[in-house]
């Protein structure tokens, strides 16, 4: 195939650079600056896809980001193959490959498209209607469903291309690069304004660039000249950026805003290499200018949809721009001026302009004027009634309107076309405004909806045809007037502008143009993209939707990734007709963000891999990777999770270090549990209020254990705390809980009990913690630290002492979480891994065995300990652990306290802590278990579930924790744990497995 | 995204903060000597209004201190930010 539908204009695209490209397979050609669409036009190439409810063929409808139609999947590489591409805004490169979507098995031969056939049972809601009952059936349509109607694949390897993020902070931001954007940027500029330019295409000027008339003319040049020599100038403003190729796709509140830039995706794949392929830029503008421009709009008649059948204002630029025709024979069809430009285009590039059939009964305007001396055949008063050409559009009937347009009359004149352009009048592009929190007001003369200008809420100013401007002289003067006003400009270099340039005379809108046949045997489509038609929203009504959001759910119109750019104004009219109601009373959806499609690349940037969160590692780590230790990640921190030797499983290790730390000695690393000073004259006074048993009484150099609830009396946290000073504790938390206990005892203290006298600091990261365990700790102990007097009288448990090691500060405490007799060293972090080596080879004599949390687990739940989070979830009181020791009787107030005696948690039958023991001690539960009494009075009722769950190599059987509906009174009960092979027998007994006397503590 | 004027901090981006839910509940003196009903009422009920709100802020990425602010939450405008302890500048 060749370029045979290119003529000779060199102004945009530089014909003497080939770029090959691939469609759906075939080799083809176009040239630098050319779109994968205008390329595909150029090489006659119309029809790319299929709709995606009838499957019916359609083509290449406009020229940019409201295409509907041209949407493909780019690359076959499993990681970078991207899906629901516009073709109109990718840029042509060396070596692009693109595939049409939503077509099986191709898109000239499609197996879907006897939906087309059976369109009559498929109308508004069908997919709802059929395909929620019976629930059995759907399995069998979703394999149909999903097959023919996908739209695009996903990557299914993760994309290795380089994503970026960038903050930008400016005193302007101009959204647009057409003639209102231009002028916007240079007037900032001007006033000395830091100024960011940004537009989504390569190039700037909008359509106003190639708009080469006699009829639009400013000060005495043609607008394209003139616009051509300001953008030129915009240059030498060093106070101005410019970004193209940059998307706006978000703007939220307090100017916040985001914008794509596209950095590769226009280069051939080689020259991407190592480079960033797209950045989204985080801005914060003083002010925002919005020239985001409008976009025309179709018109709704039968059969609206066939290939070939294209935007008017998006074949003027194929041909101005492009140099592309897109047919040979074309006619157009309109209700208003900008068709008539279109037309003159093409017929001074040489295109046979068949007739313009126009539903207005006369204009009089200049360019209406100027396309009658060109002899371009007009037909007033007319519309279009049928079209024909099942892959392309080959002829039309058109008929006379009644003179209210609601009908037609008179007989079918036909007309032969391989392309029909389309002009319904135009949209302003709101969405920006709207998402920034902006209300619309309705201008009902052009029917459209426009910024209200008393309800913008920031300070931001739309100008250009987004704000209802439309002749080229009130854009211009317009934008002028705004933009100084809103800057605080007195004197630019606009103010002598003179714009000369044709006036639209006449308006007309039908929304649902009128056929011969009855609506029911007509499609005049809406949404291009989702196939819905005027029937489908005529059919929402009647079955009683009203508001334009149901009625947009229910016929998915403006649903598809276009999001309704070319459908919702007509969905809008078409409502309003067939309600009799106001277009302004109805009000528009909701437009969300983003406004094009971003990449998730984009979305997330560098926040991939290791970036995508803390890690956070102790002091010892490296020695634990050099020691071959599993790892678990416990919030952000890696953990040692177990020590395997010589090939050992999980079980197995963990079996061998549980019996070491009872047997001899283990040793853990605890430096991630969340440590927090606490100092001040209130310090103790804090402590009683934060936690549910009595401080004041701690004698300094003791320690103590802590259970902290929320105020709705439900257990939060625990620990052990240390009194070091008549005014100093340390706080120690759970791993998880440790920033979250911080932020809540700050919240008390900063806002509740301001008259406290109390400073909390996290020491998280200054402090490393070296847990020893078992009977062998205290000689190990001993032999690093000689001089201090281990004797229980003098060091007992629950008690701490201020030590040194080779010289280096610590805090020594005799606390256990494993009910053995255990030391815990408190040591400044930098220090931690020459200390742990210490004890190491202190505690080699004693088989001293390093051990994870998993064994930590086992060990603590032999002890019946509970971990807050693993054995609590946040609906457990005190009581239902069957920890009431731990709370004061005596003190008047605690956070939770009032909650312990509310009507509901002082109900005998909550689910309460208790432990099982499994009738087969080899059987050991999975976590998470349900527990039941019967297994066959249905339905089943579940008592509780199993919170923790080990083989317990010190007691060899099988033990566990749950929480159960009236544990406390059940001790003895036998339960069933149903599992999908088989039940399980188990008996509730005490929480406590091992030495239930504590004597180990002191052992 | 909105800009808070921290009472300590002056102007800082929305991502520093975090939001800790309706302002000027106070924690009751004596929690014993209410019903069950007076502290669910403390505990539980919350306004959700559309409109101006008195809400507390954390400046969690800053100087960590808690301050009250008035937001309109239809427009997320936000009125004024005020120290804890303070009285609201607006009714
Ligand atoms: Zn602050």
């Amino acid at each position: 195939m060749s370029n045979e539908l290119r003529i000779n204009k060199n102004n945009f695209i530089d014909q003497t650079v080939r770029i090959s490209f691939k469609f759906n397979g075939k080799k083809l050609f176009g040239f630098k600056g050319d779109t994968l669409a205008s390329a595909l036009l150029a090489n006659d190439i119309h029809l790319v896809g299929r709709s995606f409810k009838y499957h019916r063929p359609r083509g290449i409808m406009t020229c940019g980001s409201e295409e509907p139609n041209a949407i493909v999947q780019i690359g076959s590489d499993p990681a970078s193959t991207e899906p629901n591409v516009r073709a109109t805004e990718i840029e042509l490169y060396e070596g692009l490959e693109a595939f049409s979507q939503n077509c099986w098995p191709s898109v000239n031969f499609d197996v879907g498209g006897i939906n087309n056939l059976l369109s009559p049972i498929l109308p508004a809601g069908f997919y709802y209607k059929t395909f929620m009952w019976p629930a059995s059936f759907w399995e069998k349509y979703e394999f149909f469903i999903r097959y023919s109607a996908g739209l695009g694949k996903s990557p299914t390897k993760a994309d290795d291309d380089l994503y970026d993020h960038q903050y930008a902070h400016c005193d302007a931001l101009v959204i647009g690069g057409g003639i209102s954007g231009v002028i916007s940027a240079k007037l900032a500029a001007e006033k000395g304004l830091d100024t960011i330019l940004i537009d989504d295409k390569n190039f700037l000027g909008g359509s106003t660039i190639y708009q080469d008339e006699e009829s639009f003319k400013i000060n005495n040049a043609n607008s394209n000249q003139w616009l051509a020599r300001e953008i030129e100038s915009l240059k030498s403003y060093k106070n101005l950026v410019i970004k193209s190729r940059t998307s706006l796709a978000a703007f939220h509140g307090y100017n916040y805003l985001l914008a794509r830039e596209a950095l590769t995706d226009h280069l051939s794949v080689h020259e991407r290499k190592n480079k960033i392929r797209q950045r989204l830029w985080k801005i914060r503008a003083q002010k925002v200018i919005i020239a985001s421009g409008s976009i025309e709009r179709p018109l709704i008649f039968n059969n609206n949809d066939r290939p070939g059948i294209i935007l008017s204002s998006s074949i003027k630029k194929y041909i101005d721009y492009f140099g592309v025709k897109t047919g040979n024979n074309i006619s157009l069809f309109t209700n208003n001026d900008s068709a008539y430009e279109t037309a003159i285009s093409l017929s001074k590039s040489g295109v046979n302009v068949n007739v313009i059939i126009d539903i207005r009964e006369n204009s009089d305007s200049n360019i209406v004027k100027e396309a009658q001396k060109l002899g371009i055949k007009i037909l007033w008063g007319h519309t279009i009634v049928e079209t024909n050409g099942y892959k392309r559009i080959k002829s039309f009937e058109a008929m006379k309107l009644s003179s209210d347009g609601g009908n037609i009359v008179g007989n079918k004149i036909k007309f032969n076309s391989d392309c029909i352009g389309i002009s319904g009048g135009w949209t302003p592009m709101v969405h920006l405004y709207t998402q920034s929190g902006g209300k619309l007001q309705f201008k009902s003369n052009d029917n459209i909806f426009i910024p209200d200008e008393t309800k913008t809420p920031s300070e931001q100013i739309s100008v250009g045809s987004c704000n209802g401007d439309f002749e080229l002289d009130d854009v211009v003067n317009n934008t002028i007037y705004n933009v100084k006003k809103f800057i605080s400009l007195d004197k630019s270099s606009y103010d002598k502008i003179n714009v000369n340039c044709s006036k639209e005379s006449s308006k007309k809108n039908i929304w649902l143009l009128p056929s011969d046949k009855p609506l029911h045997k007509t499609k005049p489509f809406l949404d291009f993209q989702n196939d819905s038609t005027a029937k489908d929203v005529k059919l929402a009504l009647r079955e009683g939707f009203k508001s334009i959001e149901h009625v947009k759910r229910y016929t998915t119109t403006g649903m598809g990734t276009d999001q309704g750019k070319l459908s919702n104004m007509h969905a809008l009219g078409i409502i309003a007709d067939t309600t009799g109601t106001n277009m302004g009373e109805l009000g528009t959806t909701t437009f969300r963000p983003p406004y094009t499609p971003l990449t998730f690349g984009t979305i997330v940037g560098r926040n991939v891999g290791k970036f995508f969160d803390h890690t956070r590692k102790t002091a010892i780590h490296n020695w634990h990777v050099d020691n071959k230790a599993e790892f678990e990640n416990v919030g952000q921190w890696k953990r040692p999770w177990y020590f395997p030797k010589n090939g050992e499983t999980m079980h197995e290790a963990v079996q061998r270090e549980s019996k070491a730390a009872r047997e001899s000695a283990g040793i853990l690393d605890a430096s991630t549990l969340g440590k927090i000073d606490i100092q001040g004259s209130d310090a103790s006074e804090f402590l009683n209020r934060v936690y549910t048993n009595a401080w004041s009484k701690l004698a300094i150099g003791k320690c103590r254990y802590g259970l902290m609830l929320n105020e709705d009396g439900m257990v939060y946290d625990d620990g052990v705390t240390t009194r070091l000073a008549e005014n100093h504790y340390i706080m120690t938390t759970t791993t998880g809980g440790a920033a979250n206990v911080l932020s809540k005892l700050e919240d008390y203290l900063q806002t509740e009990w301001p008259e406290l006298d109390v400073y909390l600091t996290t020491v998280t990261d200054q402090y490393s913690t070296i847990s020893i365990c078992g009977p062998n700790s205290k000689n190990i102990i001993k032999k690093i630290i000689p001089d201090l007097n281990l004797s229980d009288e003098n060091f007992p448990h629950m008690s701490f002492k201020d030590s040194k090691i080779d010289g280096v500060d610590c805090r020594i405490m005799r606390i256990s979480f494993t009910g053995e007799h255990s030391y815990e060293i408190n040591i400044q972090s930098n220090y931690a891994n020459d200390v742990w080596k210490a004890c190491m080879d202190a505690g080699k004599e004693f088989n001293i065995t390093p051990y994870g949390t998993e064994t930590m687990h086992l060990l603590r739940a032999e002890k019946g300990f509970i971990i807050t989070g693993q054995d609590t979830d946040g609906t457990l009181t005190p009581s239902d652990l069957q920890m009431d020791w731990i709370i004061s009787k005596k003190k008047y107030d605690f956070i939770g306290k009032r909650s312990l005696y509310r009507s509901d948690t002082i109900r005998e039958d909550r689910k309460q802590l208790v432990g099982l023991l499994t009738d087969d001690p080899k059987e050991v539960l999975e976590e998470g278990a349900q527990l039941v009494e019967d297994i066959n009075k249905e339905p089943v009722e579940m008592l509780g579930h199993v919170t923790s769950s080990y083989y317990s190599p010190n007691l060899n059987k099988s033990i566990a924790l749950a929480i159960v509906k009236s544990g406390k009174k059940m001790k003895g009960k036998k339960l069933i744990v149903p599992m999908e092979e088989k039940n399980i027998n188990v008996t509730i007994t005490d929480t406590v497995f091992y030495d239930k006397e504590n004597k180990r503590l002191n052992a | 995204m909105f800009i808070i004027n921290c009472p300590y901090c002056g102007k800082r981006d929305q991502v520093e903060f975090s939001c800790g839910g309706e302002a000027h509940i106070e924690r009751p003196k004596q929690p014993t000597e209410l019903s069950d009903d007076q502290w669910a009422e403390y505990l539980f009920m919350r306004k959700n209004i559309k409109g101006v709100q008195f809400e507390r802020w954390n400046h969690t990425h800053g100087c960590r201190k808690w301050f009250n602010m008035v937001r309109d939450t239809s427009n997320d405008k936000i009125h004024a930010t005020y120290k804890m302890g303070e009285k609201p500048p607006i009714k």
